[in-house]
């Protein structure tokens, strides 16, 4: 059976630190499948106007179009290149709460997300993606710095 | 020297006109603006207004008040046995997590809501019980159950029967149902009545949707700051409506759509707090609105008047079968189209059945509305409204009952007041515009032309008297309900055949609750 590791991208450099550590894991293990998601922050509960939710299908597939070729494809052709089995996925929803309910789905051994790039005002208010992942996930979280 | 001295009495003549053209406008704009919109829309609202023979009963009334009867029989009380699960799939437990992005059942229902919360509840629900007493709370609510089953048709119709273009953008609301489930089920004058309606939907959305709401707006604002011309408001309001609406300026709509949640939170607790602190009263205001729903406590017209204005108020706020509810839900991304008219069915509860009687019960808790020592009934002026403690009515006599409790409300509920406004301004520039573009077809001038007609009579609703623009905006609303009504009852069988269906499969367990992701 393959061990599966989970690795949360945002298209930042601290996000390619964490792919890479899941590479040298993936090493270690050996038989290993690698699991990018990129997370587009959405809630079911905001507020739109009229217009917007008229648009809202054709937003989507642009943004789930736009994570897609600029993060999870040219991610997955270098692992691919490299000699590694990786699947990518986009998904829309609360970043935490997805890499977690993933992780469960894919039975993943553990979640590799960098450390977060919050800061200020707002991530002492809300809290990070990586602070709420590491409190809530029931799957191990690697957070690399 | 004598062309010297015409050159002189010229000069003096132009400035003197300047002079008094300046002090003219200053007094005359608002009045001008005025007699000639009472000109041009009393015959339409006479029509739309006309009493059946023999009696002071507008048709219009008999007519919504029938339809939403139809619905609720013929759906079988929907509205009471579906409401749980209209709010789980409000809460989202039946949606696929494969759709998550797409727009949801509560960001459909809280847009629609947006549209329809705000002045209606505040101004609306004040001139509804100023001129039929507390009896027209009873009424009111009673219309905002029975409007339910309406909401739920519309909106279930506007989803199956939406536009969705190649580009992924969609359209959808009455004139769509009514022309393509016209010819689905094969019964001619679908294209006329759809377009009948797109007609009457841009009459409505410049009236209840623009004038309506620029007229109380700056009536809140000039209550606050003192009085002062209404077309300089309206110049205000227009030109950040057309910031938004044509210059795509989305930040102002988005902080707008953000705020307007919480100040209905907190126009809710406001009054939640002021029915608490009287809460000895509490069981006295009920009984006057019970026995005022059937007696009138002495209110011009008796309990018909009191009925009259009950469903002419709920109507005009909670929008039940008029249609442009339809429009805002056909948004929502759903494999089942009467998922969202259970969703829908929401709307008239949280605008009419608990915001509008909380108004209500604050204007007559905190005893705004003067009664005769000896009869106990109410004392009506000349006008024949209830004679109110200051003096008020509309937005001010809301702000009056507030005040006399939370002396320092009055300022926050100009805020909301003026927010509220510009929320459903937006909301009905997207219906009028979808209308305007069922008719003239899709195509950026013709949607410009709108969009500055839309703003154009924000000005002159602004600048005009409160009488003629609440007869205007109530009339243009409930046209639109004449023909939208006409096509539910054409459509229901289809929506009857979708609701045995889905409730069927719902009850087998084949629809279950999604896992999440």
């Amino acid at each position: 059976m393959t061990t599966k590791l989970i690795v949360g991208l945002d298209g930042s450099e601290p996000g390619e630190r964490a792919l890479d550590h899941a590479k040298r894991l993936s090493k270690l293990i050996g038989h290993c499948t690698i699991e990018l998601v990129y997370i587009i922050e959405w809630s079911p509960y905001s507020f739109q106007t009229a217009e917007e939710n008229a648009q809202r299908h054709k937003r989507r597939e642009q943004e789930v179009k736009t994570a897609t070729e600029r993060v999870i494809t040219p991610a997955l052709t270098v692992l691919k290149a490299e000699g590694f089995t990786a699947n990518g996925r986009v998904l829309h929803g609360d970043a935490a709460e997805l890499l977690n309910s993933v992780a469960i789905k894919e039975k993943a051994e553990q979640i590799i997300v960098a450390r977060s790039t919050e800061s200020g005002f707002a991530a002492r208010l809300f809290g990070s993606v990586t602070a709420k992942l590491v409190m809530s996930a029931t799957v191990p979280v690697t957070v690399v710095n | 020297m004598q062309t010297k001295k015409t050159i002189s009495c010229a000069i003096i003549s132009i400035i003197l006109f300047f002079q008094s053209s300046a002090a003219w406008a200053e007094s005359s704009i608002d009045q001008t603006v005025n007699e000639a919109f009472s000109w041009a829309t009393g015959w339409f609202v006479n029509l739309i207004f006309a009493p059946l023979p023999g009696t002071s009963f507008p048709w219009i009334v008999l007519w919504l008040v029938t339809g939403a009867t139809v619905f609720t029989v013929y759906f079988g009380f929907i509205q009471f046995r579906a409401i749980r699960h209209s709010i789980a799939l409000v809460k989202g437990d039946y949606s696929d997590p494969d759709d998550a992005g797409e727009v949801s059942h509560f960001q459909a229902l809280a847009t629609a809501l947006s549209g329809t919360v705000g002045l209606g509840n505040i101004a609306g629900v004040a001139v509804a019980v100023s001129i039929g007493g507390p009896g027209a709370t009873f009424w009111m609510v009673l219309a905002g159950l029975m409007g339910m089953a309406s909401k739920f048709t519309e909106c279930t119709l506007g989803v199956k029967y939406r536009n969705e273009y190649a580009d992924g953008t969609v359209s959808g609301g009455p004139m769509y149902y009514i022309s393509k489930g016209f010819k689905e089920r094969g019964v001619p004058g679908g294209k006329f009545l759809a377009g009948l309606f797109a007609v009457f939907c841009i009459l409505g959305a410049l009236g209840g949707g623009n004038m309506f709401q620029a007229n109380q707006a700056h009536a809140q604002i000039s209550s606050i700051v003192g009085d002062y011309p209404g077309w300089i408001t309206g110049v205000i309001f227009a030109l950040i409506v057309f910031a938004v609406i044509v210059g795509g300026i989305k930040s102002i709509a988005n902080v707008t759509e953000k705020i307007v949640p919480i100040m209905g939170v907190l126009y809710v607790s406001a009054a939640a707090i002021i029915i608490i602190m009287n809460a000895d009263k509490v069981g006295w205001a009920f009984e006057q609105i019970f026995l005022g729903a059937f007696t009138g406590l002495g209110v011009a017209g008796g309990f018909v008047g009191a009925l009259i204005q009950g469903f002419k108020r709920a109507a005009f706020s909670n929008e039940a079968g008029v249609g442009s509810a339809a429009i805002a839900h056909s948004a929502v991304r759903t494999k089942e189209p009467i998922t969202e008219g259970l969703v829908s069915l929401l709307e008239p509860f949280i605008d009419t059945v608990v915001i509008c009687t909380m108004t209500a019960l604050v204007i007559i808790i905190t005893g705004q509305l003067t009664t005769d020592p000896t009869t106990g009934l109410y004392l009506v002026g000349e006008s024949g409204r209830i004679i109110t403690a200051d003096g008020s009515s509309g937005v001010a006599l809301t702000s009056a009952a507030f005040s006399s409790a939370i002396s320092w409300f009055p300022y926050v509920l100009a805020v909301a007041v003026v927010l509220f406004a510009f929320s459903t301004m937006i909301s009905w520039s997207y219906y009028g515009l979808k209308a305007w573009t069922y008719l003239f077809g899709e195509g950026k001038t013709t949607e410009l032309v709108f969009k500055i007609i839309f703003c154009i009579f924000v000005v002159i609703g602004a600048a005009a008297n409160l009488g003629p623009v609440i007869d205007f905006s109530d009339a243009a609303i409930f046209a639109m309900a004449v023909a939208n009504i006409i096509g539910l009852y054409f459509l229901m069988p289809i929506v009857k055949k979708e609701l045995t269906s889905y409730m069927s499969r719902l009850k087998s367990g084949e629809i279950k609750k999604f896992d999440k992701y």
